[in-house]
């Protein structure tokens, strides 16, 4: 018997699980927890990872599992979307899983065995989310992927905070899950219960109007868990509130389960036909990127403004989604191709990216305990290690070449500059205000990472007990390695990393990238034609490099042993303290002007009498207050109609079931 | 045993089983009530052990003993002692008057023969004539657990009910599976347990087995 991808990629779930289940026996010894079933776990990892990448190039594996309900048992599918985001989900957690190794290693025991159960039992959901061929397993692994991260964002239950946003995430993922449930339910469309298989959803006919209701259902479902616009509270509440390398999980990999299921369910299944599902997807992701990045620019939580970040990617994914929808839609399948190829592209890099962030926001919050950026800052001395690792990270996420951000970002504004091709003609006239819109995002991506590393790691230290921080561990450094270097090699080898995304868009819409984008060699990515466009990260880096090299010895020629030491900048002031230097608030001020109207705004500016100044402000998000607070006083006030209901009475109790007996025996008898 | 013998037998057993029912409704001290109670699993084990033997369903025996020896014996036998425990062998008290509940239980019969109807017309079982009662039976129970004020009378219309249940199935489809059967027994026993528990928490509590004291129990 052959070991097929799909038997080993179900081998690493089993042994995930198995791995859980055993920390609980190792509760005695924490030591052991983080030093063995860790770096275990991050080899599971790394085999799915590479089985991921294997299974790419080969036709799709089944399998059918002897669980499962008696008619319905569990179908496993790898075909080359899921050995994509496999191979995501092994590669980026293979790092977190080292990383942790590390991170943990002053946890209570008892805590701890609880985290390293439900951290595997996580990574194993996700896999069998990825894994999934039919309906029922899809919902099994998808609920517990929710419960098992609801536990792992309460680690520390004790504050009350953390449980509410706890609460909110679970009750947001549990509207999505409802929604995504009834878009298998249109789907399988009353056919019995062998129509609960993908492998029967793969072939039903759903006319347009039953198709756009699935669509919607599956966008508002996945929307839920991705962070999509207006579903997205629960992200900047949970993402803070979870232990560090959860949060990079959640962000780096459990996004990209909802972004996987939205492409399964409109390309594999409805064969993404029809083109408005495209101008809604992409108006959605619109918003949704411009209001991540409008809210991160004015965060002073590290963490929160690396989850607003976060729902920023997420917009731009489903922006790529919305694309490829609407060129396949319209017949232009290369361009398509384009799309999907961008939004696949740039879920990799977001994976290893914010992964990475997060990572070390994990470090700076170990070695200072300081989530707020007002009292950090001068880390780069401290932590030079962290400091120059997550410096790639903050290259990436803000787009600039020679790293992996700037391909996929750059290969989505191509496909938009191809659309005037569209039959739509309103359509050819507001994707310009689109373009203009992503390029806005992106530019002010980068402003919020600048913000995000200078005031954490550069200038002044803002606090005194920051000159005691440490540098992370060796396994941290290890993990966050990891996530740098596949930063720079997914930016410097676009060509082959496409060369492999392209068996899935194959898959899904029939056509490739690849071809075109190798036609002049795979020094250079040209994604349409070589006359429009081409990019070469090495060429690039070599410039970058040469301009340094000479920079540096211009420098030293000419201004060598001319060096005088003054008191920097002081505009006659002589007397400086780090206080004195840009604030995380004062940098995000700008923005906070211009989009005014986006902001519900609490400010407190201090007196000029007063003996000890303080400066407060807090920006909040409208939607709170004009979309959840209204919802939830609705449920409270339908919820103390119904306890009218409620009388204490037990033959009131009684009659009510009688009486409804009697009706139900009425109803069918005479109708 | 020919069909129609046991045919008749059955249907003469049901109206007994009827009668019990409406008997009980009528009933107003518990000890009777509780007798009555096992006067209908004696009536219940000799319809089961009639359909089993005129259709040769073995698993029916199986059935008849349990009621035998569950409905009969054990369950009584705990609600007499429970009786005798906590000393309450006072007249049982309703909430609407007696002619009133006969009225409505009338009512009832009338309405589940109507609903057997459809059934009865294509059942092809020999004792298909005899769900209308088996529903009516049920009904009637749920009825005296509605009227009645005490808790332990409350507990004998849902023993009651199950009784009906388990003649619905008999008459309907010769008896659910054994597996099933036995489960239902099961819950009836431990539930009778449970219920017995609750019988003494509740009289500590409240001093009394009046249910009207749990309304106190609701959130505000």
């Amino acid at each position: 018997m052959t070991l097929l991808p799909i038997d080993i990629a179900g081998g690493v779930v089993v042994y995930w699980l198995v791995l859980g289940m055993f920390s609980l026996l190792l509760i005695g010894s924490p030591k052991h927890i983080t030093q063995l079933i860790f770096p275990a776990g991050a080899l599971g990892a790394l085999v799915l990872a590479g089985t991921g990448l294997v299974a790419l190039g080969q036709t799709p594996n089944v399998a059918v599992l002897p669980l499962g309900l008696p008619d319905l048992p569990f179908h496993l599918r790898l075909d080359a979307l899921s050995a994509f985001f496999l191979m995501l989900l092994g590669a980026a957690g293979f790092a977190i899983s080292l990383y942790s190794a590390g991170y943990f290693r002053h946890m209570e025991a008892r805590a701890l065995a609880l985290l390293a159960l439900q951290y595997h039992f996580f990574l194993a959901s996700m896999a069998l989310v990825l894994l999934a061929n039919d309906a029922y397993l899809f919902m099994v692994a998808w609920e517990s992927m929710a419960l098992s991260s609801y536990f792992l964002v309460t680690t520390d239950h004790k504050v009350p905070e953390i449980r509410k946003a706890g609460y909110l995430y679970l009750l947001i993922a549990h509207v999505g899950a409802i929604s995504i449930l009834l878009a298998f339910g249109v789907m399988q469309g009353g056919h019995g219960i062998a129509a609960y298989t993908f492998d029967a959803m793969r072939t039903a006919h759903l006319t347009p109007f039953w198709a756009s209701i699935t669509f919607s259902l599956a966008l508002f479902g996945f929307g839920a868990k991705a962070g999509l616009l207006p579903v997205h509270v629960w992200l900047p509440e949970a993402h803070p509130a979870a232990p560090s390398p959860v949060s990079a999980m959640m962000s780096g990999i459990m996004l990209k389960t909802a972004i996987y299921g939205l492409l399964r369910i409109t390309f594999d299944f409805l064969g993404g036909e029809i083109w408005w599902w495209g101008v809604l997807a992409l108006t959605l992701g619109l918003i949704t990127a411009l209001f991540g990045v409008m809210f991160a620019a004015v965060q002073t939580d590290m963490k929160r403004l690396l989850a607003y970040s976060s729902i920023e990617n997420i917009g731009i994914l489903l922006v790529g989604i919305g694309l490829a929808i609407l060129f396949h839609a319209n017949g232009k399948e290369s361009l398509a191709a384009l799309a999907l190829t961008a939004t696949l592209y740039h879920a990799l890099n977001h994976a290893f990216f914010k992964s990475l962030l997060f990572l070390g926001t994990g470090s700076v919050l170990h070695a200072t305990g300081e989530r707020n950026l007002g009292r950090l800052g001068g880390l780069i001395r401290r932590m030079p290690w962290v400091a120059a690792l997550v410096l790639v990270g903050t290259l990436a996420i803000a787009g600039l070449p020679p790293l992996n951000g700037f391909v996929s970002e750059w290969l989505l504004l191509q496909a938009f500059l191809l659309t005037p091709d569209l039959p739509q003609p309103y359509l050819n006239m507001l994707i310009p205000v689109a373009t203009a819109a992503i390029a806005l995002a992106a530019a002010l991506a980068a402003y919020v990472m600048v913000k995000f590393y200078g005031i954490v790691f550069l200038g002044q230290p803002r606090d005194e007990k920051l000159n005691e921080a440490h540098d992370a561990g060796w396994w941290e450094r290890l993990g966050l390695a990891w996530l740098a270097l596949g930063c720079i090699l997914l930016g410097l080898f676009p060509v082959q990393v496409i060369l492999q995304l392209d068996h899935v868009t194959q898959a899904l819409i029939g056509d490739t990238l690849g071809m075109s984008a190798a036609k002049t060699g795979w020094l250079f990515l040209t994604p349409i034609a070589p006359e429009r466009a081409s990019y070469s990260p090495l060429f690039f880096l070599l410039a970058i490099l040469v301009v340094l090299l000479i920079t540096f010895l211009a420098v030293r020629r000419f201004y060598h042993g001319r060096l005088r030491r003054g008191p920097a900048w002081d505009c006659g002031f002589p007397e400086q303290t780090p206080r004195m230097q840009d604030s995380a608030e004062g940098f995000g001020q700008p923005i906070r002007q211009i989009f005014e109207p986006f902001f519900l705004i609490e400010r407190e500016v201090p007196s000029p009498f007063d003996r000890e100044p303080r400066y407060h402000g807090r920006s909040e998000d409208k939607l709170w207050y004009g979309l959840y607070l209204p919802i939830a006083k609705a449920a409270d006030k339908l919820s103390a109609w119904i306890s009218i209901l409620q009388h204490g009475r037990i033959h009131l109790y009684l009659m009510y079931s009688f009486v409804t007996l009697l009706l139900m025996l009425v109803l069918v008898r005479w109708s | 045993m020919s069909v129609s013998l046991s045919g008749q037998l059955i249907n003469l057993l049901a109206a007994l089983l009827l009668l019990i029912a409406f008997a009980m409704l009528s009933q107003r001290r518990v000890l009777s009530l509780i007798n009555l109670f096992a006067w209908q699993g004696v009536v219940l084990t000799i319809s089961t052990l009639v359909v089993a033997m005129s259709t040769q369903q073995q698993h029916l025996y199986y059935s008849a003993a349990l009621t035998l020896v569950l409905k009969v014996i054990i369950l009584p036998w705990i609600l007499h002692r429970l009786i005798r425990k906590l000393n309450v062998k006072w007249d049982v008290e309703t909430l609407i008057n007696i002619p009133t509940t006969m009225l409505v239980g009338i009512m009832l019969v009338i309405f589940a023969f109507n609903l057997a109807l459809p059934i009865t017309q294509l059942a092809g079982t020999i004792t298909r004539s005899t769900l209308g009662i088996a529903i009516a039976i049920v009904l009637l129970s749920f009825l005296m657990m509605l009227t009645r004020r005490k808790a332990i009378p409350q507990v004998i219309g849902f023993l009651a009910m199950e009784n009906g249940l388990f003649f619905a199935a008999t008459s309907a489809t010769y008896g659910m599976p054994l597996v099933v059967e036995l489960g239902i027994a099961l819950d009836v026993l431990v539930g009778m347990f449970i219920l017995g528990i609750f019988f003494f928490q509740i009289r500590e509590t409240f001093d009394s087995l009046d249910l009207r004291h749990m309304e106190k129990l609701k959130d505000e």
